[in-house]
């Protein structure tokens, strides 16, 4: 088989698969008697034509950042996590109790405790697939979707029944104290006297999802534990001859996975909402799944889905704000994105590994 | 042994004369992208030969069959079945214009009855009855005929190898093949197996049918075949009649150099036990009893060779020795390592490395390395978390690679390209990358599962030249192989397995292929003393080969 070469692989094999879910898209939205070029240009201008779009943007890169490489440690330790969904909930739970716990004096000392809270509780819901994977052989796909749904019964109840502020009528918790306020990434570039956007979401949380890529890397090629997840994902047997406990590694990289996705908490929880809600993750979990296989499970392709991904999720919103094509569309947008980068990455790479083969030959 | 005395008479003179060869290949070429797979190849087979292929992995003698099955159309050249051009494009009319392969891993439903096997893909009509009840009588007839009896109706599962080699055969014959090419056919057969193999193969050339059998044992070519062609990167560089050849010879037209086809090592001067092995019993996770009670010492200095039909228990013995048996097995007796208990409950193949017992897994590609991880990567596998590799919490990458290269270039690795992923490395290329990081260990008792399995007869010396200067530098080795000339050769003492059991211990000079051959069928005392049995119908009619590593 012809190997394309890495620059085609990581880069011109997503650009085409882009440009093809793009140039369906448009098809589509004419076929409903839309202009296309008008609708791109309204998603781009809302999504990056403007600091303030870019605030959401970063906003929503953020979560799928935290999502992505959660999903990413433990594929490569060959297990599907598709409970990050959950495990983000669960990281909701603990930033939240974290949050109320005590009234924070500054919130450089309430995020990191926020970040600790976040990344247990994801953790900790990702400990029992694992454990059930690693001893019973319960398939972590089946358990950690399962667990989702447990995660939303479990915050629905939480938010009813434990922490909704006597008199609420509204399953959420009171509002953090002014104490764990995260700074927007307005307010820091105002803090180096650069006046940039006003209130949106993106917050100081971007830069530690950055760190995050950085640290996994490192985790994953730099250090004798990501050699043994990686090991272990490519083959269980030889991981064995070479003395790597399959337990132990199933269990250590789903507990990385669940912390990052529990981190994500730090932005939506505690960096935007400031309170708990109901459904708080929105859906992050599962973009995750495509953030990761769209950037390759590397962290610095993950960073760069993660920014399209916002960008759609942006751009959509404006979309379905500033033109008369329905809100059902983007949806069809996104899908075809995951689908062309996703599912049919196999249809671009194939014509193009003959192309560079034939080139080579 | 009727049939096998004439067909002797006709060994010399395979030419049948005035009639157009069974193939003829005429100037076929084949590349992939920048490597050159075939080139401007051109044979002949007369019908009813039995016509051998050898050459070194990646010679270019999988390709070519592929191509005259149909799998790959050539970049040019031509096909010639009969005399006339057959029209091959894919293994639909390969099968049309008679030619039947018998593939080395084989290509049967497992859960399928033989019967059902056979007609697969045969059917010739919508009810299923007519069609069995027709291969029925078909499968009757050609079992009389070539000495091809296998039960139809037996699920294949349920079958041994040889005998499910056989249902390949019958398909193949069932689908009217003239020309039948068998890939690597004694790979998994015991050498009485092999036997009756080479009687049905002689059988079906007494009918007139054109045989193509592809293999590295020169041994078993010299046997069978009426010519042979030798393939070397790509080209075809000699065609000769058997009679006229030898091994050496051909090894060193495989080769394009001269090759030690006999092991050289003087005798081995034993040391204090190592390895100690009392009483080793296991039951798999499934309630199998692999092992019944195996007892086994291997000395400082001293190659024990375990000598086994695969499936006999050898795997799980080794893989109870290295720390890393399947999870859910019972085992009990001991293990000592100079003397100390090894732990029997806890497989935990890291502490058997730092007890000193070095490992060379017998399937390199599944255990042994990681296929994606490079070169470099697997330099250090079973080995990653040795402090002289980290610095700090991370890895010391720069190390791994300046040993990696080193390693590369004293076990004369090619491509000597450390980023290369171990999967681009040719078979023989990737077991020297094992070999490497298990032997640079020093290990004081080393476990080696099928060495030389599938890798280039180049590399086969080099390997084991380089686990005799092992065991001279006074290291224990235990080595398991199928091969029973590399038992044989390698070996200062060979037990038999069979059945979980150690059937026997011989000397490698006091005993003959066929004496172990049948302990390893399970006969105890091992049956035939040496001197007697069967001459030719065994491979110790050529005591001259017999000790030869191929």
């Amino acid at each position: 088989m012809t190997r394309l070469p890495r620059w085609a692989d990581l880069i011109l094999t997503p650009l085409i698969s882009l440009a093809l879910a793009f140039a369906i898209s448009a098809v589509v939205i004419l076929a409903i008697g839309q202009d296309p070029w008008a609708a791109l240009k309204t998603m781009v201008t809302g999504a990056v034509g403007s600091s303030y779009g870019w605030g959401y943007t970063l906003y929503y890169a953020t979560n799928f950042i935290f999502t992505g490489l959660a999903v990413a440690v433990a594929a490569h330790a060959g297990l599907f996590n598709i409970g990050a969904e959950g495990q983000a909930t669960l990281g909701g739970l603990g930033v939240a109790l974290v949050c109320l716990a005590l009234p924070w004096p500054h919130w450089a000392l309430a995020l990191p405790a926020a970040m600790l809270g976040g990344a247990l509780f994801g953790a900790a819901w990702a400990l029992i697939p694992a454990w059930l994977q690693a001893k019973r052989g319960s398939h972590v796909v089946i358990t950690t979707i399962m667990f989702n749904f447990i995660a939303a019964a479990l915050l629905n109840w939480v938010l009813v029944n434990v922490l909704r502020p006597p008199g609420s009528q509204d399953p959420a918790t009171a509002n953090f104290p002014a104490g764990t306020h995260l700074p927007t990434l307005s307010d820091m570039a105002g803090a180096i006297g650069v006046q940039w956007g006003k209130a949106t979401p993106a917050n100081v949380s971007f830069l530690i999802a950055i760190a995050a890529c950085l640290l996994v890397w490192l985790l994953i090629w730099r250090t004798p534990l990501g050699y043994e997840i990686r090991a272990f994902g490519k083959s269980e047997r030889a991981a064995r001859y070479a003395g790597i406990s399959p337990v132990r590694i199933t269990v250590v990289a789903m507990l990385i996975s669940g912390a990052l996705a529990g981190l994500m908490a730090v932005n939506n929880v505690m960096g935007e909402a400031g309170r708990l809600v109901l459904n708080n993750v929105e859906g992050a979990g599962f973009i995750g799944i495509a953030v990761a296989l769209m950037g390759r499970n590397h962290p610095l392709g993950i960073f760069l889905a993660a920014l399209l991904f916002g960008f759609l999720y942006q751009g959509g919103a404006e979309l379905a704000l500033f033109s008369n094509i329905p809100r059902e569309l983007i949806t069809v947008i996104q899908a075809l994105v995951i689908l062309f980068t996703g599912a049919l990455d196999n249809m671009v790479r194939m014509p193009l590994e003959r192309l560079f083969g034939r080139r080579a030959g | 042994m009727t049939a096998t005395d004439s067909v002797a008479g006709r060994h010399a003179a395979p030419e049948t004369a005035s009639v157009a060869p069974a193939i003829e290949l005429r100037g076929i070429s084949k590349a992939f992208g920048p490597v050159q797979a075939n080139k401007d190849i051109s044979m002949t087979v007369p019908r009813g030969t039995i016509h051998g292929i050898v050459g070194e992995n990646g010679a270019g003698k999988s390709t070519l069959m592929s191509i005259l099955y149909g799998f790959y159309r050539p970049d040019a050249g031509q096909i010639l079945i009969g005399g006339r051009d057959a029209g091959i494009t894919d293994s639909q009319s390969a099968i049309r214009a008679g030619i039947g392969m018998v593939f080395q891993h084989f290509k049967l439903v497992p859960n399928m009855t033989v019967l059902e096997n056979v007609i697969l893909g045969a059917e010739d009509s919508a009810l299923l009855a007519p069609s069995l009840s027709r291969a029925r009588g078909e499968l009757r007839r050609l079992a009389e005929e070539y000495e091809l009896q296998v039960d139809p109706d037996a699920v294949v599962e349920t079958l041994s190898v040889g005998h499910q080699q056989r249902v390949e055969i019958l398909k193949a014959l069932y689908r009217h093949a003239d020309i039948l090419i068998l890939d690597e056919p004694t790979g998994v057969l015991t050498p009485a197996e092999a036997e009756h193999l080479f009687r049905i193969l002689r059988g079906l050339r007494e009918q007139g049918k054109t045989i193509i059998v592809i293999t590295h044992k020169l041994r078993e070519v010299m046997e069978i075949t009426d010519n042979v062609s030798v393939m070397r990167r790509g080209e075809m560089v000699a065609t000769v009649r058997t009679a006229d050849t030898s091994p050496e010879q051909l090894a060193e037209l495989m080769v394009g150099r001269k090759v030690l086809l006999r092991v050289d090592k003087a005798p081995a001067r034993p040391g204090a036990p190592v390895l100690e092995v009392v009483r080793l019993e296991m039951v798999d996770r499934t309630g199998v009893t692999r092992l019944r009670g195996v007892d086994l010492t291997v000395r400082a200095g001293e190659i024990v060779g375990i000598a086994g039909v695969s499936g006999n228990g050898q795997t799980q013995l080794m893989e109870i020795l290295g720390g890393y048996a399947e999870p859910g097995a019972r085992v009990t007796g001991a293990v000592r390592m100079n003397g100390a208990d090894l732990p029997l409950t806890r497989t935990d193949a890291a502490a058997r490395r730092r007890a000193g017992i070095g490992n060379i897994p017998e399937d390199r590609q599944v255990e042994g390395l990681i296929m994606d991880f490079s070169c470099w990567e697997n330099t250090v596998f079973g080995h990653h978390r040795d402090p002289e590799y980290q610095s700090g919490p991370l890895m010391d990458n720069d190390r791994v690679r300046q040993r990696a290269e080193r390693l590369i270039a004293q076990f004369d690795v090619r491509p000597a390209n450390c980023h290369l992923a171990a999967r681009n490395f040719s078979g023989g290329n990737q077991q020297k990358i094992v070999v490497a990081r298990e032997i640079e260990e020093k290990p004081a008792l080393l476990l080696v599962g099928q060495p030389t399995r599938g890798v280039d007869i180049g590399a086969i010396e080099f390997i084991h030249r380089r686990l005799i200067e092992m065991r001279d530098a006074g290291a224990a080795i235990l080595l398991v192989s199928v091969e029973l000339d590399e038992i044989m050769g390698l070996s200062d003492r060979i037990v038999v397995m069979f059945d979980g059991r150690i059937m026997g211990e011989r000397q490698p000079d006091q005993t003959s292929a066929a004496e172990l051959g049948m302990l390893m069928a399970g006969v105890e005392g091992g049956g035939i003393p040496p001197a007697q049995g069967q001459p030719r119908a065994h491979p110790d009619a050529r005591p001259d080969l017999a000790k030869g590593i191929l």
